[in-house]
């Protein structure tokens, strides 16, 4: 498997104050296409961080990120905002759709930066529905969908752009164990069957299992690399 | 385009808010369609439609003092003088003091080749320089009171007497101009009588002619023919003042007060007012709308993009409000049309112009701020809360 | 009740600071809406104040009949000698009867403040006149002579236009005029200039009057002297009292500025309006978990809501005030001119009374009042639970 994914030295700082806080330190990791990686640690650890830097949120101190064997963190701005349109899909831990747009049109959302036409973007908007099994859902509005569809309607979103990569922060923190364990089920079969690579951090074990591989982070500094094997 | 719905849901997503914004918008404009309206008016009033093309000569006095009617030779002679007529003061009502009109005495061919804007079949012109007892109306004034050819119509005079002391004068409406163009056709609220038989009828002031009013050979000679005309009634009884006809009107204008001072400084106080709600606005819309801002970033929305899209919905917003309240003003503005004699309602092209301004410029000034922010908000720190 | 309505209330303007910018709408959007209303209105008042200041019931204005003005009537010399020797005026210092026949002339001046000339009244009196008005005196230089060209201009004509100071020189028709002196009374004619009726009958060309003023000896004897003059069938006049002839002159203006006042304020009190309820609406959505949790620890919906619509009127009053301050600090006495009745212009001050100042509170009250009731009724009826999960 080749690698999405190439992580060299990678350093964070952010200035509070006149004080510079290190987040992460000199990381280093790879990650193949086609993995579910789940990122651990305690709060303070990084592991937000690292996700922001992965999923080109953010541009490190120092050091290298490749994906797809494009240098992210090379790119500025502008170039990054549209690389993340065709490359990343997120979903976050509150569901951050908008209220006033129906499923569809939320889902529909990233299409706009192309140049798509409207019907060729609602026919795409309606089948990332149907693959979060929300196909008869388009119509409503976030305010009239439980707290598990509002997620599947996020997932959606950020499937429709096809993107090779998802990057989900805490994606069921916010669920009973039940929706969550749909969820989480959801994102294995995206991985199985349509090959996404997913990188998801969670302080949940629960959740981890779900992943093939488990990173932890203990003060900016990759501890562990434990294959799930369950 | 496609992102017009992405605005218009972040503008109504807080409907009561959004609601009553716009509805302070609509009163806004509906205050600066009819007072710009009233300014527009005012302004326009020294815009006399042929420009320096005529020269009014007065009594230096005031123009309420008659210039004898021996003066005309004089000032026909003057170079550069085409064409001379006079005009008298009538003090017109009709049936109540209250209903005052304009009313000219004047002398008919003399009207006719002074101002070609009044347009009016030759046979008219014919009838009106023939009949003694003949008086022409304006189209507006003839619509208002639904004057026609033909009609006898019996004019006070609150100055002149007849010679057997009645204020009451009757005359027979023998024609009715129009204007050349829209501009010329909204000033046709005045009517003229013949002067001879005004002269020779009226009980007192017999050989006086009012003021003169002279149609220039060439147009910007107004200044030298003004001095000229002056020059010869110097340290006589009846001195004379001549100036272009557009600032005789002007002064009229100014008389009135500072019309124009009183109209922006209240626009000022409303406009000021305007700026902090709908700032206030739209910098709680935007405060609300973090996470989602951040959201459209990580979606791959550039952060002008996003920008935009603030500055998008700010003009949105007011630009509907504006709209809204400027048809009112065109409606009402209607209603006005008679008070101001205007042929359409006072609320015209040139208000929606100036309201089409005054839109951008209040966007921008109230969307910049918070439109500025969305651009320079950073992903990470939003999603994290901070 | 009342314990809770204070206590309540006292919490919520603590925390007003928190909600600065949102409650600064309210108060500038009643400031100016009491501000502009109390500014229009003071100009008209002062009008108004100008010209009832003129005149006494007890001086009877006789014009031509139909000319409703002194502009457009004439009396010819004849009858107005006749009038005068009508009896009913009360007798002067000299024993002669006290009626001055009038000239009133209009002479153009350039404006001290504005652009282009202005027409100001130059009226032409007897000694006559001069008795019969004791509010009239002089306060510099003199009184102008009989049979000289000479002026004495109004403190108020002196303040607006140009070139009637002392000892100027003025050009009427030819001949020069001087401004002799300078006068005062507190009325309508200190917009004007005056001097000699009978030099002026001479400089103007004129052989009548344009009006007689009588004294007489009570207000109550107006309408027997009316009476008489109708009766003359030499005469064709008519007759009023003079404070009613210059208060009837203040319809027209009055009338105009009412009714710019009326839309003007009507249509920004509405705008404030919304304002004021955008404001409270958002303050209630934003204590909405504070609301709730003194629900349920027991407070009342009433003083919850008395709470909001307490805090929405001290907005607005707040707001009222210093929009009337400020229209006071601006206007109050500021002295322009505009078309009289006559077209010549009449010098006025803006009146700031504290009549209108009253009304302007009262105004900005009622926009608070109407402004915070319903967000004060939907701050009573919050369903407590969902209140206290929400933001």
């Amino acid at each position: 498997m080749s690698s999405l994914i190439e992580i060299k030295n990678l350093s964070k700082s952010y200035v509070r104050g006149k004080q510079s806080i290190e987040v992460l330190h000199e990381l280093s990791l790879s990650i193949p296409k086609g993995d579910f990686v789940a990122l651990m640690g305690p709060s303070g650890s990084g592991k937000t961080t690292l996700l922001n830097l992965i999923g080109g949120l953010d541009q490190p101190t120092r050091g290298e990120v490749s994906i797809d064997g494009k240098r992210i963190d090379q790119l500025s701005g502008n170039a990054l905002a549209a690389w993340r349109a065709r490359n990343v899909g997120f979903v976050f831990q509150f569901y951050n759709l908008m209220p006033e747009l129906t499923a569809e049109r939320n889902v529909e959302l990233p299409l706009l930066l192309t140049g798509l036409s409207a019907a060729n973007r609602g026919k795409r908007a309606r089948i990332a529905l149907e693959i979060v099994g929300l196909g008869d859902r388009g119509r409503h509005k976030p305010k009239e969908l439980s707290g598990g569809q509002e997620q599947r309607v996020a997932i959606a979103r950020a499937l429709v752009a096809d993107p090779t990569l998802l990057v989900c922060d805490e994606p069921t923190g916010d669920l009973d164990r039940k929706t969550a364990d749909e969820i989480l089920r959801l994102l294995q079969t995206l991985n199985t069957e349509q090959g996404k690579t997913i990188v998801m951090v969670t302080h949940d074990p629960k959740a981890a299992e779900y992943a093939k591989r488990i990173l932890h982070l203990d003060k900016g500094q990759l501890v562990d690399d434990v294959s799930n094997k369950g | 385009m496609k992102y017009f719905r992405l605005v218009l849901a972040a503008l109504f997503a807080k409907k009561i808010r959004t609601t009553l914004t716009l509805l302070s918008l609509v009163m806004a404009y509906l205050l600066f369609g009819l007072l710009q309206a009233v300014n527009v008016l005012f302004n326009s009033a020294g815009d006399s439609f042929s420009g320096a093309t005529r020269i009014v000569t007065q009594s230096r006095v005031s123009f309420t003092q008659s210039l004898p009617l021996r003066m005309l030779p004089q000032i026909e002679s003057v170079k550069g003088v085409q064409r001379v007529m006079y005009q008298q003061w009538f003090g017109a009502y009709y049936q109540e003091p209250r209903n005052q009109l304009v009313a000219f005495a004047v002398d008919p061919l003399r009207l006719k080749d002074v101002y070609p804007e009044w347009k009016m079949p030759d046979a008219q012109w014919q009838k009106f320089a023939s009949t003694r007892t003949g008086i022409i109306l304006g189209r507006q004034l003839a619509d208002r009171f639904n004057f026609k050819v033909g009609q006898q119509l019996p004019m006070n005079s609150n100055i002149f007497p007849k010679n057997d002391g009645s204020k009451l004068w009757t005359f027979e409406v023998v024609g009715i101009y129009d204007g050349k163009d829209a501009d010329a056709q909204r000033q046709t609220g005045v009517m003229y009588i013949n002067f001879d038989y005004f002269d020779e009828a009226r009980q007192f002031g017999k050989g006086g002619a009012g003021i003169y009013i002279s149609k220039l050979a060439q147009a910007d000679d107004a200044e030298r023919v003004a001095r000229e005309i002056d020059a010869m009634s110097i340290n006589s009884p009846e001195e004379t003042k001549s100036q272009s006809e557009k600032e005789f009107n002007l002064n009229f204008v100014r008389q009135i007060g500072d019309i124009n001072l009183i109209v922006n400084a209240i626009l000022g106080a409303v406009f000021f007012t305007i700026l902090l709600l709908t700032g206030n606005t739209m910098a709680q819309a935007v405060r609300e709308r973090i996470p989602q801002l951040a959201v459209l970033k990580t979606l791959g929305f550039t952060d002008s993009s996003v920008m935009w899209l603030i500055l998008a919905e700010t003009l949105l917003l007011i630009g509907i409000g504006a709209a809204l309240g400027m048809a009112l003003a065109t409606v009402v503005g209607f209603g006005l049309a008679g008070f101001f004699q205007a042929a359409g309602s006072i609320v015209d092209a040139r208000v929606w112009a100036y309201a089409a301004g005054s839109v951008l410029v209040l966007a921008l000034v109230v969307g910049l701020p918070p439109a500025w922010r969305a651009k320079r908000l950073k992903i990470v720190d939003a999603l994290a809360g901070r | 009740m009342l314990n809770q309505i204070i206590s309540i209330t006292a919490m919520n303007l603590r925390s007003l600071q928190s909600r600065l910018g949102l409650s600064l709408v309210i108060v500038i959007g009643i400031a100016g809406v009491v501000g502009v209303f109390t500014a229009l209105l003071a100009m008209s008042q002062g009008f108004e104040a100008t010209l009832k200041a003129t005149g006494r019931d007890d001086r009877a204005l006789v014009l031509r009949d139909g000319s409703s003005a002194e502009l457009n009537s004439g009396i010819d010399q004849a009858s107005v000698q006749a009038i005068k020797d009508t009896p009913g005026a009360r007798p002067g210092k000299s024993g002669t009867p006290l009626a001055s026949a009038e000239l009133i002339v209009i002479t153009e001046f350039a404006s001290i403040a504005r652009g282009g000339s202005f027409n100001v009244t130059l009226r032409g009196i007897e000694p006559a006149g001069l008795e019969m008005r004791p509010e009239l005196k002089i306060i510099d230089g003199r009184l102008f002579k009989s049979g000289l060209q000479e002026v004495i201009v109004g403190k108020s004509a002196l303040t607006s236009f140009e070139g009637v100071s002392m000892g100027s020189k003025l050009r009427f028709r030819g001949a020069d005029w001087t401004v002799v002196g300078v006068f005062e009374s507190g009325d309508v004619h200190e917009s004007e200039l005056l001097t000699d009726f009978a030099t002026a009958q001479t400089a103007f060309g004129r052989l009548g009057a344009s009006s007689v003023l009588v004294q007489l000896d009570r207000a109550e004897d107006i309408n027997a002297f009316t009476a008489t003059l109708k009766a003359d069938p030499r005469l064709n006049v008519e007759v009023q009292a003079e404070k009613a002839y210059f208060s009837g002159q203040t319809e027209q203006f009055s009338n105009t500025i009412g009714a710019l006042a009326l839309v003007v304020s009507v249509i920004m009190g509405l705008g404030a309006l919304f304002a004021a309820l955008n404001t409270m609406f958002a303050a209630v959505a934003a204590r909405t978990r504070q609301i709730a949790t003194l629900r349920a620890i027991g407070f009342g919906g009433v003083p919850v809501a008395a709470s909001v619509l307490i805090e929405a009127m001290v907005l607005a009053l707040l707001g009222g005030a210093l929009g009337a301050t400020i229209a006071y600090l601006l206007f109050n006495n500021f002295s322009v001119s505009t078309l009289g009745q006559g077209f010549t212009q009449v010098v006025f001050n803006f009146r700031v009374s504290p009549g209108l100042v009253g009304t302007g509170l009262l105004i900005s009250l009622l926009i608070g009042f109407v402004g915070g009731l319903l967000p004060a009724i939907r701050a009573a009826r919050l369903p407590v639970t969902t209140a206290l999960r929400a933001g």
